[in-house]
């Protein structure tokens, strides 16, 4: 028993590390690439179509002889944006209507969590082509869309951490002292929910990276000659033979930058 | 604790996923490939390395084997099985196999009777008398009448109380059935394109007893229709009874690759046997079981900008977007040089109304471009969205090229991809658009199915474009004495072309190279000089 605690507590601090050490990897070259890139990324070479990776071209360029590396830059910069935007849309809503409806329930607790359950039983990348549809194509309809498909889950997660904590004494005995309920909310309770939305945000950033990377794979995130790590990925579909570099290194990106935020999700939570 | 277990496989399988996508992509391939190799021998000609292969036409076609068949890739789903209905010449090309007008076209551009077997003309040039095809029959079985014809001709005339589909066919004053084998057609006026109108799709030759074609398509032609589920494929079967040289493959089946990315995927798996355009890009993917023709798309690309809308109202601004384009780079990004600049909305295969001058009209001059911006009033630059289908790689591939170049001048070009069948709405049907990259092609070699579209009236003018100018000298070519004089009616068209080119219209840029990827297989594929796909010459190879 003993032994066995130890080495999953060091275990999880290994985690921690790589999470740490590969996620901020991940920031530093995303913050990079907002003030810096080798090349401009939509500068187009014809001498250096699909160029293989060498000193001038780390990762090589693509079929218009645009450098690799500087569009993965600007790509995941792109990416990051959306998702974070999407998670704060998200949490935001998620918490608000989460907190109500679990800290008041009664009615309307069943009338909110009966629409968040209809909205949750889509797959949210449904639901963001759907509205997609509806609104037209581009960078803020998918934060929107996407953000408004990540509302319920966060909702439920935070409404049922309400539910636990409003019967507890201290919630009880703040109410009987007249304490507001937006303060007994949000001062009180909010904090203890902490924990398990910090590793639910974690979560949800990275299903919302491989959402973006999914609807701008599809076409109809981040339009051309603008890149992210879901478009460089389709176009990169086309030349898997004759340029592999192309979708291995997009691809990678994706990987650590979704590898990097679970490690530290799952480390964060011991 | 029950926690981390939880989210430790997640990040595997997250991994694991994006890994699998590919290898999962490729297993489907491969199980469709062993499908289809039960039905045709895998061809054993290794002869020929170089990318355009003569050497299949010599192969000799099949006996016509029962069940062979072929799966095509297409680049959008039809957007409807009436051939007075369908417009986008992605359906038209496809409808060609299973409807016949009076006269069909060949590979080499001449007209060849079909459903008539020949006519004659007054010397007014006023009647024309078909003598109707003997023993042509319908998909369903029945003989083709007289009636059915006149039904039809007239469907397209507006005589029987509709609105003509046909613009040009309301020139026609009534259609008389003398005897069961003629029909005679009269004309309002002497017409010198009437016979080219009656090859086309729209002018096909449907029975007057089925109602509704959308649903139950029949026509005349070496393929008839079986069945079709929408946004995924329609499957075609060789019709026995064809009046002509019949089809050599059974079933085709046609299906639709809405992703211009998944194209290579789906040949190399095997998935798909013939995609008609692909890019240089997708051709130099494919491996050693393709032949990889080279032909040309018979199209006009271009940056076809909404005259209406500023700032494209001004015709210094259009005028500044031509000089800022450099054609030929377009041609070595989009496919590695091929293909044929043009300077007008006219593509070299019409031979005399094809004027070669008019590509250097706006030879690249960012200097120029940038002082016609100045003197227009936008010294700055503006910025402008263009609509680019997302089924047309090449589209996409030159608005890139173009935004990249329009940055020189100081002008943003957004591009915003969109579905194909919202162009059709959007675009093309409610002109509701600053620009689009597309290419526009001809119905019939006649000049008039590149130029019509752009007198201020035409129901298909989806540019906009108003030039009195132009009405006049498109007008002029149609007039009594310039049918009658091809010579003076050629000028007319010129006229036409320069107005569109002086007036920088719209920006012009190149007739597509056409890339067919088909696998070794199969043979036959034949070129056409309009936007046709002619599957009744495609054969197995043994």
């Amino acid at each position: 028993m003993q032994i066995g605690k130890k080495y999953s507590k060091k275990k999880h601090s290994a985690n921690l590390i790589i999470g740490l050490v590969i996620t901020s990897t991940m920031l530093f070259l995303i913050i990079l690439g907002f003030f810096y890139t080798p090349y401009d990324p939509t500068k187009m070479d014809s001498s250096a179509k699909l160029a293989a990776p060498s000193l001038s071209h780390l990762m090589g360029c693509d079929n218009f002889g645009r450098d690799i590396f500087s569009r993965v830059l600007k790509g995941m910069g792109n990416t990051f944006i959306i998702a974070f935007a999407t998670v704060v849309i998200g949490v935001v809503s998620g918490i608000i209507i989460g907190a109500v409806t679990g800290y008041f329930g009664g009615w309307l607790d069943e009338v909110v969590m009966r629409i968040n359950d209809v909205v949750f039983a889509f797959p949210s990348i449904l639901l963001a082509l759907v509205f997609i549809s509806l609104f037209g194509t581009g960078k803020y309809n998918v934060v929107l869309a996407l953000g408004i498909a990540f509302v319920p889950s966060f909702a439920r997660i935070v409404r049922g951490e309400f539910i636990k904590y409003r019967e507890m004494d201290y919630v009880k005995s703040a109410r009987l002292a007249g304490v507001p309920h937006m303060r007994i909310i949000f001062v009180h309770i909010l904090p203890n929910t902490m924990t398990v939305l910090l590793s639910s945000i974690m979560i949800g950033f990275n299903n919302a990276v491989l959402a973006e990377a999914g609807m701008s794979y599809l076409g109809i995130g981040v339009q051309p000659p603008d890149a992210s790590l879901g478009s460089m990925l389709s176009e990169a579909q086309g030349y898997l033979f004759s340029a592999p570099n192309y979708a291995v290194f997009t691809g990678l990106m994706i990987i650590l930058l979704v590898l990097g935020f679970s490690l530290l999700a799952d480390g964060l939570k011991n | 604790m029950t926690k981390r277990e939880h989210t430790k496989p997640k990040v595997l399988f997250v991994s694991m996923l994006l890994t699998l996508t590919i290898a999962l992509g490729g297993c489907a391939g491969d199980k469709a490939d062993g499908d289809s190799t039960q039905n045709a021998t895998v061809s054993t000609d290794e002869s020929s390395e170089s990318a355009q292969t003569q050497a299949q036409t010599e192969a000799q076609p099949t006996t016509d084997d029962a069940d062979s068949q072929i799966t095509i890739g297409i680049p959008q789903d039809l957007n409807s099985l009436d051939p007075n209905l369908a417009n986008g010449s992605g359906t038209q090309e496809i409808l060609f196999n299973i409807y016949e007008g009076l006269y069909k076209p060949d590979s080499d551009g001449n007209l060849n009777p079909a459903v008539a077997s020949g006519y004659t003309m007054s010397e007014d040039g006023l009647v024309y008398t078909f003598t109707l095809r003997d023993g042509i029959k319908f998909h369903n079985g029945n003989p083709v009448t007289v009636a059915d014809v006149k039904y039809s001709i007239e469907k397209c005339a507006g005589l029987n109380g509709g609105e003509p589909v046909i613009s040009a066919f309301s020139n026609i004053a009534s259609v008389e059935t003398p005897d069961d084998k003629t029909i005679v057609v009269t004309l309002k006026e002497a017409s010198s394109v009437f016979i080219a109108i009656c090859a086309t799709i729209e002018a096909a030759i449907v029975p007057a007893d089925v109602a509704d074609l959308e649903t139950n398509p029949v026509g005349t032609g070496p393929y008839k229709f079986v069945s079709r589920s929408l946004q995924e494929n329609v499957v075609l079967e060789r019709f026995d009874d064809y009046w002509g040289e019949p089809a050599h493959i059974k079933t085709v089946n046609l299906k639709v690759l809405a992703d211009a990315d998944a194209i290579v995927m789906n040949l190399e798996g095997g998935a798909v046997d013939m995609v008609a355009r692909v890019t240089t890009a997708q051709a130099t993917e494919l491996g050693d079981n393709f032949n990889i023709l080279e032909g040309t798309m018979n199209l006009v690309q271009g940056m076809y900008l909404n005259n209406d809308v500023e700032p494209f109202d001004n015709e210094l601004v259009r005028q500044a977007l031509s000089y800022a384009v450099n054609k030929q780079e377009i041609l070595d990004f989009v496919s590695d040089g091929k293909g044929t600049p043009v300077g007008s909305s006219m593509f070299p295969t019409f031979g005399k109304y094809y004027m070669e001058e008019l590509n250097d009209v706006y030879a690249t001059d960012v200097e120029k471009a940038k002082e016609l911006l100045a003197e227009a009033g936008y010294a700055d630059g503006f910025e402008f969205t263009a609509k680019v289908p997302s089924n047309y790689q090449q589209h996409i591939d030159t608005a890139q090229v173009l935004a990249e170049q329009y940055k020189a001048i100081g002008v943003t070009m957004n591009i915003e991809l969109i579905e194909w069948e919202t162009w059709l709405s959007d675009v093309y049907g409610a002109r509701d658009f600053e620009a689009t990259v597309v290419g526009v092609d001809a119905s019939t070699l006649t000049a008039g199915a590149m130029l019509s579209r752009f007198q201020s009236t035409a129901s298909n003018n989806f540019t906009n474009y108003n030039n009195p100018d132009y009405d006049a000298a498109y007008k002029n070519a149609l007039s009594a004495e310039a049918v009658l004089d091809d010579d003076l009616a050629t000028e007319y068209y010129k006229e036409c072309e320069k107005i569109l080119t002086d007036t920088a219209a719209n920006v012009y840029i190149q007739d597509l190279c056409e890339l067919v990827a088909i696998s070794k297989k199969y043979a036959g594929y034949e070129f056409y000089p309009l936007y046709i796909q002619d599957f009744s010459k495609l054969y197995a190879v043994e």
